[in-house]
């Protein structure tokens, strides 16, 4: 059998290049704000969707309240600034922690429940942190929310950034997923109890997931604090524009693998802004208002038709393009 | 010396007393059969011994130390690895990565669990569908992998839920090879609770038998096969065990 040596970190071409091509782009093309402002955006959602991937995909806790840690590591940007005049910018380092220490206490009550229990029990902790962070006014502003004028008018140093931070994000994951922890969250996903009875500590390790989770959910909630120049407890703890899209774009790029965020992504910002745009102003204007209702046509479709989601089904989804194909061929 | 020892374990579910009392001890380095008709509690006392169900009374030592409260990732840790009757194989993993997560309970690194799990895959002989999903795996090789998972944990003392059940004459014959090699090449103690005569008589150093969760009988395969209370509640009054013993 040949052998292949293990490397701590196994990049592969196609990796190298698409790293190259997101750094290089920005220097060749003259994007115009608007088309930075979806790279950006891209950018968040992969790290949004690889937080949510990593507990719900691989360890199997479906989370169906990622806002929590969202929005918490955006107000733990924000709060400081409000009451102490201290830089959001402290929040890349404090959001994610802030988010860590939530998503540890949440993990005492929710990690006695189970599968649709467990999901239950996520959504309704972000329900009540946007309900809380809503009425506590002296701590937050409450409804009026935090205002922030941003650091640069032009979007480039945002979208280095946030490249920055959601490649650390995927090397997070595929490091984990090549360690001991790795192992134990397919372990725990697959079946808990025998998961015990391999002498792995499932508590422990749902912990440690929750906890690498919570700090790139909370990482990206500081960021967009910081980037949009603004938040309220409506938007960043937003049950379908937050938490609910995470798990699309989880669903749709592939439940369980390290890209499938980022393709998820990827489709998901594109198909908003296709159908919010009225499809670049051809259609006509009502066409706006179905972006909601495509996204979810396109989820029922990935459920349906290739459950492993773009990523882990794509020689399925070749094989289907593929067959499409000949068909029209032999018409 | 006695490796595990049950002392009075006991178990109620409600009103019903699915382990009563049992006490037994196995010794190092012995194959100690568990038999008894269907729902006389031996899955249930594997279930106690690695702390799936809270003990309702009595205790279990493992080497002199007292594990009754300890929790199940514990009980792997400090040596007893188990098997389940009904397989629970890590489905949509590859059969190589369900034993590098068993084996990672003594291993820390990458190659070092890769490296025993391929050792135990071709010890149950798997080294072959290694690379396929455990999912796919027919009952022969499932009930295989059970095997592998509990050695990659590195176990002093192994408990086998009925790893021959459903097998075709082929596999059995292969199981119980694998059975007797974990004894004898690898020096690990075996708990064995088994409905096969064939496998049970073959390889049991010794048989303790209970019918609704207690102790009927205890001694050498040949006593315990022999005894009239055993032979009524299990074996059948028409049960003659010349006709098994020379398998």
């Amino acid at each position: 059998m040949e052998e292949k040596k293990t490397k701590l970190l196994d990049v592969s071409k196609t990796e190298w290049i698409i790293l190259a091509s997101a750094i290089v782009m920005p220097f060749i093309f003259d994007f115009s704000p608007y088309i930075q402002g979806l790279l950006i955006f891209i950018l968040l959602w992969v790290i949004l969707g690889s937080s949510w991937n990593l507990l719900a995909g691989f360890t199997g806790q479906v989370s169906f309240g990622h806002a929590a840690f969202f929005g918490m590591g955006a107000y733990a940007a924000a709060i400081p600034m409000l009451h102490f005049k201290i830089s959001p910018w402290w929040g890349l380092l404090t959001g994610g922690l802030a988010a860590v220490i939530l998503g540890y206490l949440l993990g005492v009550l929710v990690f006695r429940l189970r599968g649709p229990y467990l999901a239950l029990g996520t959504l309704a902790s972000g329900e009540i942190l946007r309900l809380v962070f809503g009425e506590e006014e002296w701590l937050t502003n409450g409804h009026v929310g935090i205002l922030y004028m941003t650091t640069w008018v032009s979007k480039y140093p945002y979208y280095f950034i946030a490249l920055a931070l959601a490649v650390c994000a995927l090397i997070s994951v595929k490091l984990v997923m090549k360690s001991k922890a790795g192992f134990y969250f397919l372990s725990i996903r697959e079946d808990e109890d025998a998961a015990e009875a391999l002498g792995i500590d499932t508590k422990k390790y749902k912990n440690v997931s929750m906890a690498i989770s919570t700090f790139w959910a909370g990482t990206a909630g500081a960021f967009y604090m910081i980037y949009m120049g603004f938040i309220d407890p409506e938007v960043v703890f937003a049950l379908h524009n937050i938490s609910i899209i995470t798990i699309l774009v989880g669903i749709i790029g592939g439940v369980g693998t390290i890209w499938g965020p980022a393709i998820g992504a990827l489709i998901m910002v594109f198909v908003q802004e296709l159908f919010r745009s009225a499809i670049f102003g051809i259609a006509p204007q009502w066409v706006s208002g179905l972006h909601a209702l495509i996204f979810g046509v396109l989820v029922i479709i990935v459920i349906l038709y290739l459950p492993g989601g773009v990523v882990g089904d794509w020689k399925l989804l070749l094989k289907k393009l593929k067959l499409s194909k000949s068909l029209e061929v032999s018409k | 010396m006695s490796i595990l020892t049950l002392d009075n374990l006991t178990k109620n579910f409600g009103g019903l007393m699915a382990v009563d009392h049992v006490s037994l001890s196995v010794e190092e380095g012995e194959i100690l059969g568990l038999i008894g008709p269907n729902g006389s509690g031996k899955t249930t006392i594997f279930n106690l011994i690695n702390q799936y169900f809270p003990v309702s009374e009595g205790k279990v030592f493992f080497n002199g130390t007292d594990i009754t409260h300890k929790k199940t990732h514990e009980i792997a840790k400090i040596g007893i690895g188990r098997t389940f009757q009904k397989v629970r194989p890590l489905k949509r993993l590859t059969v190589e990565d369900n034993v590098m997560a068993a084996a990672f309970a003594r291993e820390s690194t990458f190659a070092g669990a890769r490296s025993v799990a391929r050792e135990v895959l071709k010890f149950c002989n798997l080294d072959s569908s290694s690379m396929l999903l455990a999912g796919s795996l027919p009952i022969g090789g499932r009930k295989r992998l059970e095997i592998a998972k509990a050695l990659a944990t590195r176990p002093k003392l192994i408990l086998l839920d009925e790893t021959a059940a459903g097998l075709n004459p082929g596999e059995l014959d292969e199981a119980i090879g694998i059975i007797k090699k974990i004894r004898d090449e690898l020096g690990i103690t075996v708990l064995i609770v088994e409905h096969i005569i064939k496998v049970i008589m073959t390889l049991s150093d010794r048989i303790h038998a209970i019918a609704h969760g207690a102790t009927i009988a205890e001694g050498t395969p040949e006593h315990v096969a022999k005894n009239p209370t055993v032979i009524e509640s299990y074996l059948g009054s028409d049960y003659n065990v010349e006709d098994h013993l020379n398998v």
